[in-house]
């Protein structure tokens, strides 16, 4: 070990870190390929179907006239449209202030395999400043309509 | 009147800052002496004149002068006076504000304090945060000016999001920028010491405090945040990888892997080359962390700003800042000499290891808060939560946890394993038996299972460096180690033992009805209305008992805010020592019943307790480490006051 010179020991101290931040990049990026949660439209979802048990996240409109209320007083069903297709989309939990019919929502959960939408979270808008940031970029007829929902 | 003094002040001190870095700057080449002397006094009056600029600001928030525009957009009259004081930094503008006080109260302080550095390489730190700071007196002064008048003036304010009309806005916010900005300090010192290339154990010991007290401040900042966020948003979680939340941990694992190689700059003059980089990076995480929250790309209730100019400005700003720490590092890197050697089974060693797994999960972090911005430029939208930080977090804290169980043990410069080996067995074996004893209960998740089973181990390793010593003679840095060893095994012991143990429980209820959650029986008796100075609320009435004890009444809220409008859910907490009742009440489920949410978290608060004992073994070690250097100082002085007397 005294024979390690400090010339040696930078490079190999240098060398180290770098083989670990490149591995943690690496890793970092093959993760990434397989869990980060792609956002989907209806008619997305349609064409190119997610795979089952990949998180995934459903934007749209909440379609007028389509929430219901299971018995069980917790769970909500509703039809996520955006003008183009709509997917049936099931919520079991305490759903977010602003979410109301023909307003802008982000569901994140998976598709099962009947074809319903399973979500764990509902993402609504909270106020003019805080959009969740797929719905900035809808069409420009949702993106009115969602103004106009909240002017 | 005070919104013009204020913004005369905002002016003269961005004026102040510009002299300071040109003086400063100056002062360093052989005939510009003269004006290094004015650095300091500079340096002083600058972060007082900022430190007035905000306080009129606080000031025209307290009284809700609506003729100033950024009152009048993010105030309102009918709301507490804790909260329009609070809401000075509750908006953009303000923010920035205290983001720029705080920087240059920060130098003034170190200007004012600091004499152990050389003092070429203090004028060129003090020149390097003026620089620094004039790019941000610049944004504000020039894109986000605080004090603009409105005109007409409105006859009401706007209000504040109600999210943020929580107590919590009175501490988080301040307290987690001493410690983003604190870190500007340690990105000067290594400016300083890159263009002086004076970098060596004094340089460390100098720099060891201001990187000790800006840590601090961060751990309980974000300490401060994740229950804010638990509480507030109803969600009853304390930790969502939201950008946001990376922003600010970003900086905390730069700051902390600076932390641990500041020690070895001072105790043995190695990693010379890395501290001075480590230095850079902790502020630049800042400043990165401040672009992604304040330019708008990213969603978060933290984003105020949609001004895409803004986020151009701060852009540019880091790429200057950024860019420039760099390219200095990069040309005068080559110089800073080889530090003294180790062997690979050292103190050193184990601190090179913690250094690598914090920078690698650094990295990790990094990577996946931008992966979505880049995979947006590329045409997809996604987002990255929990699924991709969590397994691939562990993969190097894990690993990193496991040395710093060893690590304080070990003697610098060279040690063996197995010198430690008959210590260190006995933590393993506690490690060996809880994991065995986890295996027969079934449904628990493998991080979780993992961090139960390291929790109790680390803390009792956390203890080891105490064993053999004089209690009374342990100096307070090594309490202040063991201290934060200890927090960071009770946080991951709150952590593990919530995500494994927690229940809730989802139901409708009528009331009168009773719901159990784990040892929770809870009556829900009834809803009422209530009222508060700007919201009103339907409130859920319930007994809880625990295991068949005495009843606590709670009672959760919906809350409707009317400026402005908005919805929030306040959370009803009962704490036990071992653990966290939770209760959130929702929406009207008809028949005459409610939405209710149950959480029984065991354990739940030692995420907070660690932390906050993280925080304090970093109180301990800076104390200790300033009430040395002090007697030091003292002690030279009455050597020198004896020897002048001496000589008369």
């Amino acid at each position: 070990m005294t024979a390690i010179k400090p010339k040696h020991q930078r490079l190999v101290l240098l060398v180290i870190a770098l083989v670990a931040l490149v591995g943690a990049g690496l890793l970092a990026a093959w993760a990434l390929r397989n869990q980060a949660s792609y956002f989907y439209v209806p008619s997305d979802i349609l064409i190119h179907r997610p795979e089952p048990d990949r998180a995934v996240r459903l934007g749209g409109m909440v379609e007028r006239g389509s929430l219901k209320t299971a018995p069980d007083g917790v769970t909500i069903t509703f039809l996520v449209g955006d003008g183009k297709a709509r997917v049936p989309v099931s919520f079991r939990g305490i759903v977010p202030s602003l979410f109301v019919e023909g307003s802008g929502v982000v569901a994140e959960g998976k598709l099962a395999a009947d074809g319903t939408f399973i979500a764990d979270n509902l993402l609504a808008k909270h106020d003019e400043k805080y959009v969740p940031r797929e719905l900035k970029d809808m069409s420009e007829h949702q993106a009115a309509q969602v103004v106009a929902e909240t002017k | 009147m005070i919104a013009e003094l204020g913004l005369v002040a905002l002016w003269l001190a961005g004026a102040l800052a510009g002299l300071q870095l040109i003086a400063g700057s100056l002062g360093l080449t052989a005939r510009g002496g003269t004006l290094a002397g004015v650095v300091r006094p500079v340096a002083v009056v600058q972060g007082l004149l900022c430190c007035l600029s905000f306080v009129a600001l606080i000031v025209l928030f307290c009284e809700t002068d609506l003729s100033v525009k950024l009152v009048a957009m993010n105030s309102h009259s009918a709301k507490p006076f804790i909260y329009k004081f609070a809401g000075t930094w509750g908006n953009h503008e303000g923010s920035m504000l205290l983001w720029v006080t705080v920087m240059s109260l920060a130098g003034g302080f170190v200007a004012l304090v600091e004499r152990r550095l050389p003092e070429r390489t203090m004028l060129a730190t003090l020149a390097g945060q003026a620089f620094v700071s004039l790019g941000f007196y610049a944004f504000l002064l020039f894109s986000s000016n605080p004090f603009e008048r409105s005109s007409p003036v409105p006859d009401e304010g706007q209000g504040l999001n109600p999210l943020l009309q929580d107590i919590g806005l009175a501490f988080h916010p301040p307290t987690l920028y001493f410690g983003y900005v604190g870190l500007s300090i340690a990105f000067s010192f290594a400016i300083g010491a890159l263009v002086t290339r004076e970098v060596g154990p004094a340089f460390a010991r100098a720099m060891r405090p201001w990187v000790l007290g800006a840590w601090i401040f961060l751990t309980l900042g974000i300490t401060a945040g994740s229950y804010w966020a638990y509480y507030e948003l109803g969600w009853g979680g304390w930790w969502f990888w939201d950008p946001v939340e990376n922003a600010s941990l970003m900086p905390w694992l730069a700051a902390t892997a600076l932390l641990h190689s500041v020690s070895v700059l001072a105790a043995r003059n190695a990693l010379r080359a890395w501290t001075v980089m480590l230095g850079v990076v902790a502020f630049s995480m800042s400043m990165i962390g401040t672009f992604l929250v304040r330019s708008g790309i990213l969603t978060s209730v933290h984003a105020f700003a949609v001004d895409p100019e803004r986020g151009s400005f701060i852009l540019v700003l880091l790429a200057i800042n950024i860019g420039g720490a760099l390219t200095l590092f990069g040309l005068r890197a080559a110089s800073v000499s080889e530090g003294e050697r180790f062997a690979p089974v050292s103190r050193e060693g184990a601190l090179v290891f913690n250094n690598v797994a914090l920078s690698a999960i650094l990295g990790i972090v990094l990577f996946g808060t931008l992966y979505p911005l880049l995979a947006e430029a590329m045409g997809a939208k996604v987002s990255v939560g929990p699924p991709y930080f969590n397994p691939v977090g562990a993969i190097f804290a894990v690993p990193m946890l496991l040395v710093m169980a060893v690590g304080p043990l070990l003697r610098w410069r060279r040690d063996a394993f197995a010198r430690v080996r008959a210590i260190v067995v006995v933590p393993a074996l506690l490690v060996l038996l809880v994991a065995a004893l986890l295996a027969f209960r079934s449904g628990i998740g493998a991080l979780p299972f993992i961090g139960l089973s390291l929790a109790g181990g680390l803390a009792l390793a956390s203890l080891l460096p105490l064993r053999g010593r004089n209690l009374r003679r342990t100096p307070l840095p090594v309490w202040g180690m063991v201290t934060a060893h200890l927090g960071i095994a009770v946080a991951l012991f709150g952590m593990a033992s919530d995500s494994a143990f927690s229940i809730e429980k989802l139901v409708a209820a009528r009331p009168g009805e009773t719901v159990s959650v784990g040892p929770w029986r809870i009556v829900f008796d009834r809803i009422e209305p209530v009222a508060g100075p700007n919201w009103t609320a339907l409130e859920a009435r319930m007994k809880a008992r625990y295991d068949g004890g005495a009843a606590v009444e709670i009672h959760p809220q919906a809350r409707y805010f009317w400026t402005p409008p908005q919805q929030t859910s306040e959370s009803a907490l009962v704490t036990r020592w071992n653990g966290q009742l939770y209760a959130v009440v929702g929406e009207d489920a008809g028949d005459g019943r409610w939405q209710l949410r149950l959480w029984w978290k065991p354990f739940v608060t030692m995420i907070w307790f660690g932390g906050i004992m993280i925080a304090l073994g970093g109180l301990l070690a800076m104390i200790g480490r300033v009430a040395s250097d002090l007697r030091r100082i003292v002690a030279r002085g009455k050597i020198a006051y004896r020897r002048g007397r001496q000589g008369r």
